[in-house]
């Protein structure tokens, strides 16, 4: 029935500070006010922003990790922010990640064929050799690569170690948390063409976080542009990045520094002038609403208190 | 009383001979690296570097992790870790008072010679500004340290108000106040203009950056990098700057070396590096960090295989276990194919351009 694979709606989350006085308690930091939006099956949503955006929390609560102080977040159509850690069970066979330090996410002391197996034998299944194989194999890794350490390899075999695993109980969804951030570039172009490969194979939802909005152009169809725990522009990744609306959405394209444009006599003091230019805009209070792009959506309404949606709230609620 | 002040700040017994003006380079030369090669046990982990930064000039140095960039820096700055054995000469050629150009042979020079050479005549900002500051003093004082311990200004309280006024020019807002803060009270951002506030304070003849904004967002990316740019240019030094992005070498340099495996496998002007990669490796680089370019059958541009693991390149060129043009040729070092150091290529199948440039 539902085409929707990663329903958020208003959400909120709010940490404390430790207190520093004795007498008052601890500041309150505002990682999400209020962020809105739908994934469809098989859509290959991005999400952008600088560091302390919000985009990390974001995925945090997307994966069940953590909870979100209001709002309601569903993934396959099942309410997943009030559950208990015990009933998330379904998520972790629907939902997998990838994590940025690939070394930082596998077990030193496990060998290859346990670590990509270890989500198997979590969700109740055998230990299965052959299973093993087959992902190896899918993430371009030989057979014998099972029976070694994860320090016996290079950042990006490590990196499609993490892959394999996240694909090991057949997941629906992949959220990718900046996984090419921490590989060379060589090995950077041959992970994005991988997880290119198995999102079309298997026909993936991908839900990808980057700083790097030219990574998620090649990656996503979609993209949301965080920037304060706020979705500040959405819609298509083309539509983005060639004109963006939002101030910060064009900081962000203006700073990136291209090859190309570089090449072309774009120095870094043009750089610097042209960010300084996009950040005295967003700076400018009339400015700071959100911008939805989604041709299907109506035009972009200012509505300044909740950030604009690119799909109409669903009709029924669950 | 010209050239006495560094002098006095150590025992005049203690001055190496090494330091003697008047030497082989030009004092146009800031930094000149010859045939340097630096091995650990067998393992060599840099072969022939041939390098020359001029004044005024912005180089860069680009490679993947492992290819030995960051090594070719601390070689320059005389803090290659004890157990590594270099060979070659690096002579740096620094404004010593009065004008009179000062030169420090960096591989032979006692540790005193070297501290007078780094922070005066060479700086170094490095990737992660945290572990460079002092966590528990005030940045304004460690501004003011590096002038004090090389006698560039005449007293404690010039040195501070100096670091306020250098505080101030690499934009940090309200200097006075900012110079009072511990380095955690500072955004990352800021963290690394307070670097590069030390690292310009005595005017240095040479900045070695090294990957300065790989750990900043990428608007704060864009500032540090004018800064460096505007702050190089102001004093006419040379700039040594080192990443593993295409696109900022792009927006910072003139001239760039590109590196792999220890060894310098093509060099030349940007613009012509760029968009006429003569290596292989070159071609490759530059074809993986496109995003917008895709195979014909799908897909994003690639090197096959990984970095080797520092001493686990193979013998001829470095490149050739990962090269789809690689032949028997490829099992001896090719020859370097150029006008000079500054200039060329080490490859035995360069890419041809005339003929609308190879695959």
């Amino acid at each position: 029935m539902t085409d929707v694979a990663i329903s958020v709606r208003d959400v909120v989350r709010d940490y404390r500070r430790p207190r520093t006085s004795l007498t008052k308690p601890g500041s309150v930091v505002h990682a999400l006010r209020g962020v809105s939006f739908d994934v469809a099956r098989g859509q290959r949503f991005g999400i952008v922003g600088e560091s302390g955006c919000g985009k990390s929390t974001l995925l945090r609560i997307i994966a069940g990790l953590d909870q979100p102080t209001s709002g309601s977040v569903q993934v396959g159509g099942v309410e997943i922010s009030r559950l208990p850690e015990r009933r998330l069970r379904f998520l972790r066979a629907q939902l997998q990640l990838v994590f940025q330090d690939p070394m930082g996410s596998l077990d030193p002391r496990m060998r290859v064929r346990d670590i990509i197996a270890e989500p198997l034998v979590a969700q109740g299944h055998r230990d299965n050799i052959s299973r093993v194989h087959e992902l190896l194999d899918a993430v371009g890794l030989q057979p014998e690569a099972a029976d070694r350490f994860p320090h016996q390899f290079s950042g990006g075999q490590r990196q499609r170690i993490s892959i394999a695993r996240a694909l090991a109980p057949d997941p629906r969804i992949l959220v990718a948390d900046e996984p090419v951030s921490a590989l060379d570039v060589s090995v950077r172009a041959q992970v994005l063409n991988l997880l290119d490969e198995l999102v079309q194979r298997l026909s993936l939802t991908l839900v990808f976080v980057s700083h790097d909005l030219s990574v998620v152009r090649h990656v996503c169809d979609t993209v949301a542009v965080m920037s304060r725990g706020e979705i500040v522009e959405m819609g298509p990744i083309g539509d983005v990045y060639d004109t963006p609306a939002h101030p910060y959405s064009r900081q962000l394209v203006a700073a990136a520094p291209r090859l190309q444009a570089a090449l072309a006599g774009r120095t870094a003091a043009v750089l610097a002038a042209e960010t300084l230019a996009a950040r005295a805009l967003s700076s400018n209070a009339s400015s700071r609403n959100a911008v939805s792009r989604n041709a299907a959506d109506s035009d972009p309404k200012p509505t300044p208190p909740t950030p604009e949606q690119t799909t109409p709230p669903p009709k029924d609620a669950p | 009383m010209t050239a006495a002040p560094e002098h006095t700040a150590y025992p005049v017994g203690g001055m190496p001979p090494t330091r003697t003006p008047a030497d082989t380079p030009p004092p146009a030369d800031v930094a000149r690296v010859r045939d340097l090669a630096v091995t650990v046990g067998h393992k060599p982990l840099l072969i022939d570097v041939d390098l020359t930064v001029r004044r005024g000039e912005r180089v860069g140095l680009i490679g993947e992790s492992g290819s030995g960039k960051s090594l070719t820096a601390l070689a320059i700055m005389g803090l290659l870790p004890e157990d590594l054995a270099p060979t070659g000469s690096v002579v740096v050629t620094g404004q010593g008072p009065g004008g009179i150009a000062r030169t420090t042979s960096v591989l032979e020079a006692g540790e005193h010679g070297l501290a007078a050479m780094r922070g005066r005549d060479v700086a170094m900002v490095f990737q992660e500004p945290m572990t460079a500051l002092n966590p528990t003093m005030r940045v304004g004082a460690q501004v003011a340290e590096v002038m004090t311990i090389h006698r560039t200004v005449a007293d404690r309280g010039a040195a501070a108000r100096r670091a306020v006024e250098l505080l101030d020019k690499v934009g940090l807002p309200d200097a006075a106040e900012a110079a009072r803060a511990y380095p955690h009270q500072l955004s990352g951002g800021q963290r690394q203009r307070v670097v590069v506030a030390m690292a310009l304070a005595n005017d240095p003849a040479l900045l070695i950056c090294d990957e300065p904004t790989t750990a900043l967002d990428v608007t704060v990316q864009a500032l540090v990098l004018d800064l460096i740019v505007r702050g190089v240019e102001a004093r006419d030094a040379g700039l040594l700057f080192i990443t593993h992005d295409l696109a900022v070498v792009a927006s910072v340099c003139e001239r760039v070396l590109v590196m792999y495996g220890g060894r310098v496998v093509e060099a030349g002007p940007v613009l012509d590096v760029f968009t006429r990669p003569r290596h292989r490796y070159t071609r490759g680089l530059i074809g993986a960090s496109d995003l917008d370019l895709s195979r014909p059958e799908g897909g994003l541009y690639t090197i096959q295989g990984s970095v080797p693991a520092a001493g686990r390149f193979p013998a001829g060129c470095v490149f050739r276990n990962r090269c789809t043009h690689a032949t028997v040729e490829c099992e001896a070092v090719p020859p370097w194919v150029g006008s000079g150091p500054e200039e060329g290529f080490a490859c035995a199948h360069p890419v041809v351009h005339h003929e609308g440039g190879g695959s």
